[in-house]
């Protein structure tokens, strides 16, 4: 019963995910951000987000923090509006809100799992297993770049339309995911620090 | 043969003929009944329900072990297949996700007949304002992508509510982990399933049924695919109180028919060496076959069933009963030709009778304070033991003397006695260090103290610690509730039982929110009482007012008023609805939580709300708090039950009344020699040697590391009664009449071979696996030994 609420949690992760990655690519081709994403170091950013729904007149708005640590614990912490704590720790997935927790095991869903493995590979730099899920396409330069990812699955296509990272040198500056149904997240992430 | 001789046979056959009649109409168990209170509290009364035929009481854990992972996953999915379409089992669940989109259909439509939020303030404008608000707030979380769905037809979110609630009170963060689709335990070795059974927990018979099912599934299954893929051996385990009471019924039923035959036999065999006559062994034992069939007769009568736990005791008993005919058989004077023996008899009823007597009474003096305890377990021993030995003794007494022929001849063991004789001369030496050894005992046991008793239940549980380890690790990687805490509703009527839930639910949710317990589940939740329902159904507002209200309830919030169209049709559509019932559930897996927590017994209908512990507190629930919560509603039939806790208080109160009826057993005791001695200074002299040899025994066992039971006390009370028959043969030796003086060669060589026969019924239980069988065993043994060496040693001479 809570499968498409899943999908729509992964893909969010997928999203902080990507936007953890310190990008150091200098001259730009796909494979050189991937060399430069798989020397990725353990990092903690501040992000803002706002979700588009076309239900609302106004987007909604949270807000907190990201952190990465390598090789595969991600963290959300929503502080605003309501506390919520997103880990991603090997295959458990946790959801915290409220009182409410919610332990959820990768390899039941293996639609997801190959998405969250495919984030994996990312991070490693592994270009070719992301490749089987996504579209890539890098435009721009060293300064200004933009990574626009496409699923190819149908399935995981059926939830997201679109996914486009914009990034100045090794950081990146926002994230936009685009659903199938038209609305949209864009997340604004600052580099807290590299301890 | 005399007129009263006669008189004495036929009443005696016609006793037998009757326990015969009694026997074989009589109900043998080996369930925990024995264990059960036989006058019990509220409180316990719902411990024992609980115990017989709650949910915990029905659960099977089956892990699937061998192989590789992917065949163990293929045995799960075809095992619980096979089991679900077995009538014997409830429900079986492996991790299978099935029926999940009918869950889904059936909480969606009838949400509003559901939501415990749903009320006449729900739906005022500020109530709807509240709900709405909460829904936004959950868009901007990482739910937000799949609520923002269901936002036109559901605006108060109340599916989202539901959802939590199910999965809060199921144990939703306690997910057992996930390999090829199929529960595995921690380290991925082991596939996991959960059954609950039809037959209750108590009902072994059933049990067995449905353990013996889950084999031949199991059977059937790794038949079809090793077959296919010809990968190892796979084995089941089964664990849970059903499988454990199947388990240990076959072990008492087995060890106590092989231990007493065993037994049987050493002490045929020991009456072989001594009598080296036929006739007076099958006459040895005459009152010993009597004595156990007036037993098993009087439980039967007195109890209705048999424990085989009593049976096994029983058994060792024998080494005891049979000791009346070793001292008429071997005490007898029989001039060489045997032509006076009937002469010699009357010599032994003038002389020996009367210490035999007094014997006997001790031990029933001692045994019936057990009749008084509130544990049938310890009632059914003291009836069986009272009935057993006043039978033997009386068949020795009354009829054996009648049937033993005039020419009987035994082999003479004069010449070993006065051997005996000397060797208890000698040991007089030995009182120092006897006394030496008394002391130290006392030192070790008020080292010990209260600290050397074993103050849980399943002290006495004839499970292996092993198959104990394998439940809790299995239990523990399902994340099953061992259902320790647990409210209890009672009521006459199903809609009652479900209306209370739902008040104390009520109650529950604020401890919850106080952090005094960490979720809970309440058959209200997937079937609230129709009363609630209809309330909720009274409580959604005509279509035109819902419209207006939720203009008004909007007006400021940021959401298109226009796209609402799908909630208004809902709630009107809702309002048309019938209350739901169980029927409407069926096949779901709300039924299967209503009929797991709402049961029918008898006259009643019993809610179940079964507790989790807060995080961080060892799983212990602060009781006082809860009990007080449920008194604020002042509901009546409503329990708060600590399963673990009560039983343990249970087995605590057995122990401690044990040790006082043992006390006033033997307060009886020594009231009973002195008033038959008329002599402080005979009593003492009785009373010492036992106390030293109880002493001795109890130390050792507990300086070897046992943790005493309340069947070591049965067995301390045993040694007492026992050791009185030797120690009354030595003060009897030492200041009976000019006619004796000494005791006798014979009288020390009948007393070896009665010690050596109970040593042997006794001793043999002590190798049983059956704790409560080899507590007495290894307590009685040793003990009955030392009270004849001590009763020589400490004899006055």
């Amino acid at each position: 019963m809570t499968q498409s609420r899943l999908v729509a949690l992964f893909l969010l992760v997928a999203l902080f995910l990507l936007a953890a990655l310190p990008a150091q690519a200098a001259q730009f081709g796909i494979g050189q951000l991937m060399d430069a994403l798989a020397n990725n170091k353990h990092g903690a950013a501040s992000f803002s987000e706002k979700k588009y729904i076309s239900i609302l007149d106004e987007p909604v708005e949270s807000s907190g923090e990201l952190l990465f640590v390598p090789p595969n614990r991600l963290e959300k912490r929503t502080l605003k509006p309501r506390q919520e704590s997103l880990v991603l720790d090997g295959d458990v997935l946790s959801v915290e809100r409220g009182r409410q927790k919610h332990v959820l095991q990768l390899k039941k869903y293996p639609e997801i799992a190959g998405m969250i493995e495919s984030i994996r590979a990312t991070l490693a730099g592994d270009r070719k297993a992301l490749e089987r899920v996504y579209h890539l396409t890098l435009t721009g330069g060293g300064e200004r770049w933009t990574l626009v990812l496409i699923p190819l699955d149908a399935k995981v296509g059926g939830v997201v339309a679109r996914i486009r990272m914009d990034g100045a040198r090794d950081e990146v500056r926002t994230m936009e995911i685009l659903l199938a149904d038209g609305d949209r997240a864009v997340m604004t992430i600052r580099k807290i620090a590299t301890p | 043969m005399s007129r009263r001789g006669s008189a004495a046979i036929a009443l005696w056959l016609v006793f037998l003929a009757a326990c015969i009649w009694l026997v074989s109409r009589a109900s043998f168990t080996a369930d925990l009944s024995a264990f059960l209170p036989r006058t019990p509290t509220q409180e316990q009364q719902l411990l024992v329900e609980q115990l017989k035929s709650g949910i915990a009481s029905r659960l099977i854990l089956i892990g699937i072990d061998g192989g590789d992972q992917a065949a163990r996953a293929r045995v799960s999915l075809d095992l619980a297949a096979r089991l679900r379409a077995d009538a014997r089992f409830l429900h079986v669940a492996n991790g299978e996700s099935l029926g999940l989109e009918r869950d889904r259909q059936i909480l969606l439509d009838n949400r509003y007949l559901l939501s415990p939020a749903v009320n006449a303030e729900r739906f005022t404008v500020d109530g709807l304002r509240a709900g709405v608000e909460d829904s936004i707030d959950l868009l901007a979380t990482s739910a937000g992508m799949f609520s923002k769905a269901l936002l036109p037809r559901d605006p108060t979110g109340e599916f989202m509510r539901l959802l939590d609630t199910m999965a809060g009170g199921a144990g939703g963060k306690h997910q057992p982990q996930m390999a090829d689709g199929v529960w595995v335990s921690r380290d991925g070795q082991r596939a996991l399933l959960l059954a609950r059974t039809r037959a209750e927990g108590a009902d072994t018979d059933g049990q067995e049924q449905t353990v013996a099912a889950i084999r031949a599934a199991f059977e059937a299954t790794t038949q079809a695919t090793t077959q296919a893929t010809a990968s190892p051996t796979m084995h089941l385990s089964l664990t849970g109180p059903g499988p454990f009471s199947v388990a240990a019924r076959a072990t008492i039923k087995g060890e106590v028919a092989k231990l007493s035959g065993i037994g049987a036999l050493i002490i045929v065999g020991l009456l072989w060496l001594i009598y080296r006559s036929f006739t007076a062994l099958l006459l040895g034992l005459l009152p010993v076959l009597s004595g156990a069939l007036a037993g098993v007769a009087a439980v039967s009568l007195g109890f209705g069933t048999i424990h085989g736990i009593t049976l096994g005791f029983g058994t060792a008993l024998i080494g005891e009963a049979v000791d009346y005919s070793i001292y008429l058989l071997m005490q007898t004077e029989r001039d060489k030709a045997g032509a006076h023996g009937a002469v010699g008899e009357q010599h032994w009823l003038a002389n020996y009778w009367p210490t035999i007597r007094i014997g006997v009474l001790t031990s029933v003096f001692g045994f019936a304070s057990l009749l008084f305890s509130g544990f049938p377990g310890l009632a059914q021993l003291g009836l069986y033991s009272i009935a057993g030995l006043v039978t033997a003794a009386l068949t020795t007494r009354f009829v054996l003397p009648h049937l033993l022929p005039a020419k009987l001849r035994i082999r003479d063991v004069t010449a070993f006695g006065q051997k005996l004789h000397v060797a208890v001369t000698w040991a007089g030496r030995l009182r120092a260090p006897v006394l030496i050894l008394f002391g130290a005992a006392c030192v070790v046991l008020a080292a010990r103290g209260d600290g050397m008793w074993n103050q849980e239940l399943s002290a006495l549980s004839p499970v292996s610690a092993a198959d104990q380890a394998l439940d809790m690790t299995m239990r523990a990687d399902l994340g099953a509730p061992d259902v320790r805490y647990l409210i209890v509703v009672t009521a006459a009527e199903r809609e009652a039982a479900l209306a209370a839930s739902e008040r104390v639910a009520t109650s529950l949710r604020k401890l919850a929110a106080a952090g005094v317990i960490d979720s809970f589940e309440s058959p209200s939740f997937y079937l609230p009482s129709q009363a609630s329902q209809r309330q909720r159904l009274a409580s959604l507002p005509p279509e035109a007012e819902l419209r207006r209200r939720f203009q008004t309830a909007i007006a400021d919030l940021s959401l298109r008023a226009d796209r609402f169209e799908p909630f208004f049709a809902d709630v009107e559509k809702s309002r048309g609805r019938l209350p739901l019932t169980r029927q409407d559930l069926e096949g779901t897996s709300l039924a299967q939580g209503v009929d797991a927590l709402l049961v029918q017994t008898e006259a009643h209908w019993t809610a179940l709300l079964p507790l989790r512990a807060a995080a961080g507190k060892q799983q212990v629930i602060d009781a006082a708090q809860v009990r007080a919560a449920l008194a604020e509603t002042s509901l009546a039939g409503v329990y708060f039950v600590d399963l673990k806790g009560e039983s343990n208080r249970l087995y605590e109160s057995y122990l401690r009344e044990a040790i006082l009826l043992s006390l006033a057993g033997l307060a009886a005791i020594l009231g009973l020699l002195f008033a038959t001695t008329r002599s402080a200074r005979r009593v003492l002299r009785i009373a010492t040697p036992l106390a030293i040899a109880v002493a001795v025994v109890i130390a050792s066992l507990v300086l070897a590391g046992q943790q005493l039971t309340i069947l070591h006390l049965v067995g301390m009370l045993l040694v007492v009664a026992v050791g009185s028959n030797y120690a009354l043969f030595f003060d009897q030796g030492a200041s009976g009449d000019a006619n004796t003086g000494d005791i006798q060669p014979r009288t020390l060589a009948s007393l070896l071979v009665a010690t050596s026969t109970t040593v042997a019924g006794f001793g043999i239980m002590g190798f049983s696996s059956v704790p409560v069988l080899n507590a007495i065993g290894v307590t009685v043994a040793p003990g009955a030994i030392l009270a004849l060496i001590f009763s020589a040693i400490l004899a006055r001479r």
